[in-house]
């Protein structure tokens, strides 16, 4: 009786067993890095905005306070988008002719807003306050990235779940003095300094961290974020 | 060859033999494999796989239609948020177990008379499971996210919650699916290739061929298989107990009366047995009648069937007994209510048909006339099938739409999308069996030659 298969197929056989277990290792490591990058999550991803506003500009190189424009950051969960008027204070003076701000002398014109493309967006079912952030010590550039170097604003944090965890985790890895959260060139001291700092400042912003293993988590039960 | 002797006394008794006369390995390789190779497409056999391919496409219609507009469709609605969904998903898992039992303890146990039987029962075994396996998933409403069951690295930092009976559902069915079908791949390995070698078409050969892996039937080939065989029983073995009493987790964890009791594994598991076997006969009995195999699933199997049923449905009638003498000895007012619910309550006639489906009309079975009367066994089987579904509904339905506060009662009423998604996994079933039946041999060729040896031999020496 002739053989059905060829010799080879034995080979072909074993290689299939081993080649799958590696591709189906290698299919979700492929997955998990997909996930991970900006192609995917638009992390570091520059918008097109109606007007191609410089926060490199405006917060860095003019050392303008975040406040002047997101007025509401330290009383609402929204930090504010600005209304034009804000950006006619300085406007109407200087650059009055420039094309670039045709737009916003349009919408000033016919009080219209200014349609700017969101960067930040968290989901709906996240609950997300500002105000309380910046109460506790953490600074503006801890989630923005180096605002004071981005010519045209880019997503600095994948706001993937483990992104908001990792400072949820160790809080004083991040806090800084209340003096410096809007200072966006705020540089942490270095390693372990930080930490002991941090310590201090969690214990006198009272951010609720559990004192003892097994303690309530309150940065990180469920509710906290999806209420 | 005295520990031999006693054996063989032990499996055959008195009465019938397991085999029917006159077989030899010849008859036994050409009767089992002839259905699969030479047996001519029949209308009937078209017939049935058209109805239960109907079948399917309903269940394909419902679950596009549950992904359109979501698992509203169904009846669910607070507070009876489990409905067909949980019911159906416990009968089927349930349905499985015989098959295990047959292939894995029984096979531990040199328990003879299970190698005609096994083949299928696995095969019942591993679509019950899929059949059941879908209903968990549909139930969550968005599908699509099961994955979050499921512990692996994600963005999230999330694992699953571990200390909930649902995650544990998981691993128990997923391992049990897993298992089964390695066991039944392993255990039809020395029979493909007996249909590779005596396939006549090209592309049946290949088939067959691949799947037999190179299956030679050289000593170290057998001997490897035994090995295998022997650990992979050994592995399910615990499964028939473990996978049901997880099943069973689901209920007992939650505070609801009438879930929140520790008799619950026992019983559900026997139950699991007891509705397996009654599916077992279902599909055994117009097995053998249409495909002449009445020689190889002979009296005797139907016989011990229909006491493994007798026997295990009298564990589930204890079940009930202590279930409602502990609910009266608690005490407890709402654990009395949800008896007193059930034995008077709006759902109460279903709790009395399943009384008389499980514990009352199988007593029939104590009568030879009875276990020999194929027809009957038959009915019967249906009959605790259907007994076994109540139980699911009543244990599901009664407790969650009447607890603990009143005003938030409300009666459950499953829609026809709920009938819809329950006949539909039929379908999956039964044309997964149909196709089976035709394709793979639905007997163990290898086994029941085996038996033939030893029969033989048993001839010889007396």
């Amino acid at each position: 009786m002739a053989q059905i298969f060829h010799r080879s197929t034995t080979f072909i056989a074993r290689l299939s067993i081993f080649g799958g277990a590696v591709f189906v290792a290698l299919l979700g490591y492929a997955l998990y890095e997909i996930a991970l990058s900006p192609w995917y999550t638009d992390q570091f991803m520059k918008r097109q905005q109606p007007v191609p506003f410089s926060h490199r500009h405006h917060a860095g190189e003019l050392g303008i306070d975040c406040r002047y424009c997101h007025t509401s950051v330290e009383k609402s969960s929204f930090a504010g988008v600005p209304p034009t008027q804000t950006c006619m204070t300085c406007h109407s003076q200087i650059w009055t002719n420039a094309s670039m701000l045709e737009p916003v002398r349009e919408s000033y014109r016919s009080d219209k807003s200014l349609e700017w493309t969101r960067v930040n967006a968290l989901p709906d079912f996240v609950y997300f306050d500002h105000s309380i952030h910046v109460a506790k010590g953490v600074g503006c550039t801890s989630c923005h990235g180096d605002i004071a170097q981005m010519p045209l604003t880019e997503k600095a944090g994948t706001l993937y779940m483990s992104w908001c965890l990792e400072c949820h985790r160790q809080p004083e890895k991040y806090v800084r003095p209340k003096s410096e959260v809007f200072n966006p060139y705020y540089e942490p001291p270095p390693g372990d300094e930080q930490l002991k700092l941090g310590r201090e400042l969690v214990a006198e912003y009272k951010i609720q961290v559990p004192q003892h293993p097994g303690d309530v988590k309150p940065l990180q039960t469920c509710s906290t974020c999806h209420r | 060859m005295a520990s031999e002797g006693s054996q063989n006394r032990l499996a055959v008794t008195d009465q019938d033999p397991i085999i029917g006369p006159g077989h030899t390995f010849e008859t036994v390789t050409d009767k089992i494999s002839s259905i699969v190779l030479s047996r001519p497409v029949t209308p009937g056999w078209v017939f049935g796989l058209l109805i239960a391919f109907g079948a399917l496409m309903l269940l394909n219609l419902v679950i596009t239609l549950l992904m359109i507009k979501g698992v509203g469709i169904w009846g669910i609605r607070i507070p009876t948020a489990w409905g067909f969904a949980i019911v159906n998903f416990v009968w089927w898992i349930g349905i499985g177990h015989a098959g295990t039992l047959i292939s894995a303890i029984l096979l531990l146990l040199h328990q003879r008379w299970r190698t005609s039987i096994n083949r299928f029962a696995e095969a019942m075994t591993i679509f019950a499971v899929m059949c059941a396996g879908m209903f968990p998933l549909l139930h969550m409403g968005r599908p699509w996210l099961f994955i979050y069951l499921m512990p692996y690295p994600n963005p999230m930092w999330m694992w699953p919650q571990f200390r909930s009976p649902l995650v544990w559902d998981v691993f128990a069915v997923s391992t049990y699916f897993t298992v089964s079908l390695l066991f039944w791949f392993v255990g039809l390995i020395p029979d493909l290739a007996t249909l590779r070698d005596r396939a006549k078409h090209k592309a049946a050969k290949i088939a067959y061929g691949m799947l037999a892996m190179g299956w030679r039937g050289s000593a170290v080939h057998w001997s490897r298989y035994e090995t295998a065989s022997l650990l992979l029983a050994g592995l399910a073995t615990p499964l028939v107990v473990s996978v049901h009493t997880v099943v069973s987790f689901d209920f007992t964890i939650g505070i609801i009366p009438g879930w929140h009791t520790t008799i619950f594994p026992p019983y559900f598991v026997a139950g699991a047995i007891y509705s397996g076997f009654a599916m077992v006969l279902t599909l055994a009995i117009p097995i053998r009648k249409f495909y002449h195999l009445e020689d190889l699933v002979t009296m005797r199997h139907l016989d011990i069937m229909a006491k493994v049923m007798l026997g295990t449905g009298l564990i589930v009638a204890y079940g009930y007994l202590i279930e409602a003498f502990l609910a009266f000895y608690s005490g407890d007012q709402y654990e009395i209510y949800m008896m007193t619910n059930r034995f008077r309550g709006p759902y109460a006639p279903l709790y009395w048909m399943l009384i008389s489906c499980n514990i009352i009309i199988p007593q029939l079975l104590w009568s030879k006339k009875v276990r020999r009367n194929v027809g009957l066994l038959f009915i019967l089987s249906l009959v605790v099938n259907t007994g076994m579904w109540l139980e699911r509904f009543v244990i599901v339905v009664i407790s969650l739409s009447r607890d603990f506060i009143p005003s938030s009662w409300a009666m459950y009423y499953p829609t026809r999308w709920d009938w819809a998604t329950y006949i539909g996994t039929f379908g999956l079933f039964f044309t997964l069996f149909f196709l089976f039946i035709r394709s793979l041999p639905m007997i163990s060729i290898v086994e029941v030659r085996s038996l033939v040896h030893e029969t033989n031999e048993e001839k010889a020496h007396s």
